[in-house]
């Protein structure tokens, strides 16, 4: 065990990822001596050689395409997209081609890769180092999308993407990159995609958050509970394949839901979880569905504690919901 | 090409005649938009200012090339140019304000430091995204071609741009239209940390565009002149019907990508120092010198009048308050829709976030 944020969680995975199988690669912009813009590949390209650390020119197509290629011929690329608001160049290569080789070709092949991103705001990056674009991959047939809070599971999760047969999107709250600090084994070990985690139990209310989101869903529940309102607060931890079950089971239990993230509010992934708890948890529901998320806006720079759905909006949604 | 050269004269055979005036003038801009850069980079330090991106080393290639557009050519930046918004006239005040998201910012207080705009100077918004302003400036310049207008475009963007699947679209269209566009390519020999031989392995950047049919030459972007003599010749070319001009100004980022960045991990002081002997400024500094234009005295009063200016406008930025939270709203669209003014209420009237956030 040693004691890791998640920058360092989640280059202790890559790093046993690489050391237990001589075919994953990394590919990304300023990966090698610089070892990246936030340093979570610091010391990989002086360990396993820079023909397996490719430090790449600047074109996530090229990044993200080539990736493609090398895992349909046998290898187990793992990419970086400097900052999720530059993965655009390479979304064709993505929802056109690596979400749909195994079903164009009645499963013959597929694409085994991940494509690590740190999204989100918070760090006074304005429009373009700021976004959280996970609603458009999660809305792509073929793509699994994860997002861990904490480098316990950051680390786990993405040994076990690694080892995913089919493409994921690894998205990285670079908000709390080295705000969160916790025991990590140094070991190999894997957290299964698609469940969620309950990381508070509570009675009243159902508060769904991931990435950096979670902690303000949890410091908002703790501010909510001196105030007499019990809230359950759920870490999706992977986004697609969701666990339905988990969610579904805790809203039969509160009747009350509240979604928490940072993406704009129209068509974010909080549209499809009020649908789907809608559609299931009918019956048990006590009070309308409640989604706190950023704004229909680009995200902005000035303002961007506005933007975010930060605990101090997120209370008042729980205490009205309980209330309803 | 290469006019200036060290010792501070000239190649007379390809000497542009810009009169002493206007060589001055170029010294001063380029020495002012160093005070700046460095000014803010103190700021970015104390953590008075979110962030910086910086010119330093690459004054010449920026200023030459803006000072050889006409002032009604438009100029679509990358996002290193502000001496060639500077150059323009660009109140120095509005830059600061830009630099503090205040309400004084001309684009709101949306966007990161060094991505500002300015209409009335023809200086296209600045956008973080590598390589996508490129067609942008075709697309002007073709505008400009089919409504007749004596204009042309001159778009920046550096070495690590040329690899961007923006970039070639951009070169493929501006040859197949014959646009009157200037591509003006800062090879500043990094990318972040990717040395520009890695970023593409012909050695020369310039064979990028010739490989589209865009004529295209490379000069030394430290040379104030060489840069002013090859732009004037695309401007030239541009208005007289014979297309795009591709521009590779050979030069060199002496300070980090920005004020997040650390090039000590990637490469040595050794190379650094090389450079700073190959500093633009001193370059024209000294031919201005020898012509007895310019002195040690003038240079001294020169440097403090503008770091006095400097702490005029951010004491001025830092006295205005924030951009206003209302206008987080608008701009989305030309009419805020029903889901706009309702979302814009709920903020207004809801609870008000505490503290401030910090570089993770
Ligand atoms: C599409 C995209 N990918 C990655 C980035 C992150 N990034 C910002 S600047 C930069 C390097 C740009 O280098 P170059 O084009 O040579 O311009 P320079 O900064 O040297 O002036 C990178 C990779 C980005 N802004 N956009």
């Amino acid at each position: 065990m040693t004691s890791m944020n998640l920058v360092q969680a989640i280059r202790s995975g890559l790093r046993e990822a690489m050391r237990q199988d001589d075919d994953v690669m990394l590919l990304g912009e300023d990966i090698g001596k610089l070892g990246g813009v936030f340093r979570v590949t610091q010391g990989l390209e002086e360990e396993f050689g820079a023909d397996r650390v490719l430090d790449t020119p600047l074109s996530e197509t090229g990044i993200i395409g080539t990736a493609i290629g090398m895992a349909l011929h046998g290898l187990r690329p793992v990419s970086e997209i400097q900052f999720a608001d530059f993965i655009y160049p390479g979304f064709d290569q993505l929802v056109n081609e690596a979400a749909k080789y195994r079903y164009r070709t009645a499963g013959e092949l597929h694409v085994p890769m991940v494509v690590r991103t740190p999204y989100g705001g918070g760090i006074r990056g304005g429009q373009y180092h700021s976004q959280s674009p996970e609603a458009l991959f999660i809305h792509t047939p073929g793509l699994k999308v994860v997002c861990p809070s904490n480098p316990y599971d950051a680390k786990g999760l993405l040994m076990e993407a690694i080892r995913d047969e089919d493409p994921v999107i690894f998205f990285e709250p670079k908000r709390v990159y080295r705000a969160v600090k916790m025991d990590v084994p140094d070991e190999p070990y894997a957290v299964p995609l698609g469940q969620a985690k309950v990381v508070r139990s509570g009675a009243q209310v159902t508060c769904v958050a991931w990435g950096a989101m979670l902690y303000e869903a949890f410091s908002a529940a703790e501010t909510a509970a001196g105030q007499g309102v019990d809230v359950e607060v759920i870490d999706l931890r992977t986004l697609w394949p969701l666990d339905i079950d988990t969610l579904v089971s805790s809203v039969e239990k509160t009747g009350r839901f509240v979604i928490v993230h940072e993406a704009p509010r129209t068509c974010g992934f909080g549209s499809e979880l009020v649908a789907l708890l809608t559609e299931r948890a009918f019956l048990h529901l006590e009070a309308p569905p409640v989604r706190v998320t950023g704004w229909d806006t680009p995200f902005p720079l000035t303002h961007e504690r506005e933007y975010l759905p930060l605990a101090h909006r997120i209370v008042p949604a729980l205490l009205e919901t309980a209330r309803y | 090409m290469h006019i200036n050269r060290a010792d501070g004269t000239l190649d007379p055979s390809l000497d542009p005649g810009l009169s002493i005036d206007q060589l001055v003038s170029l010294y001063k801009a380029m020495v002012r938009t160093r005070v700046v850069d460095d000014r803010l980079e103190r700021l970015q330090r104390q953590g008075r200012i979110a962030f910086h991106v910086g010119s330093m080393g690459e004054e010449a290639a920026i200023i030459g090339a803006a000072a050889a557009l006409r002032d009604h050519d438009w100029i679509v930046p990358c996002y290193r140019e502000v001496g060639a918004l500077l150059w323009r006239g660009y109140p120095l005040q509005r830059y600061i304000d830009h630099m503090y998201g205040n309400a004084g910012d001309p684009v709101r207080g949306r966007q990161m430091p060094d991505h500002t705009f300015s209409r009335e100077h023809r200086y296209l918004a600045v956008s973080a995204p590598i390589g996508t302003q490129i067609p942008h400036a075709v697309g002007m310049a073709m505008a400009a071609k089919k409504r007749g207008l004596d204009e042309c475009v001159g778009v920046f963007f550096g070495d690590g741009a040329t690899s961007s699947n923006d970039f070639h679209a951009a070169m493929n269209f501006a040859a197949v239209y014959q646009a009157p566009v200037l591509f003006l390519c800062r090879n500043n020999g990094y990318a972040i940390s990717l040395p520009a031989e890695r970023q593409t392995a012909v050695p020369r950047l310039s064979e990028k565009g010739a490989a589209y049919g865009v004529p295209a030459l490379r000069v030394d972007g430290n040379d104030v002149l060489a840069v002013w003599k090859s732009v004037r010749e695309g401007v030239r070319r541009a208005t007289e019907g014979d297309g795009p001009t591709f521009v590779e100004l050979a030069t060199y980022r002496l300070g980090g990508h920005s004020t997040s960045d650390d090039p000590r991990a990637y490469r040595g002081d050794d190379e650094v120092e090389r450079w700073r002997k190959a500093d633009p400024l001193r370059r024209l500094r000294a031919h201005i010198e020898r012509r007895d234009a310019w002195s040690e005295a003038m240079d001294a009063d020169w440097r403090a009048a503008c770091e006095s200016e400097v702490r005029e406008c951010v004491q001025r930025a830092e006295e205005t308050p924030a951009a206003e939270l209302g206008d987080l709203f608008t701009d989305v669209y030309a009419e805020p829709p029903w889901h706009l003014r309702e979302q814009r209420a709920q903020c207004l009237d809801g609870p008000r976030a505490e503290g401030e956030e910090h570089e993770p």
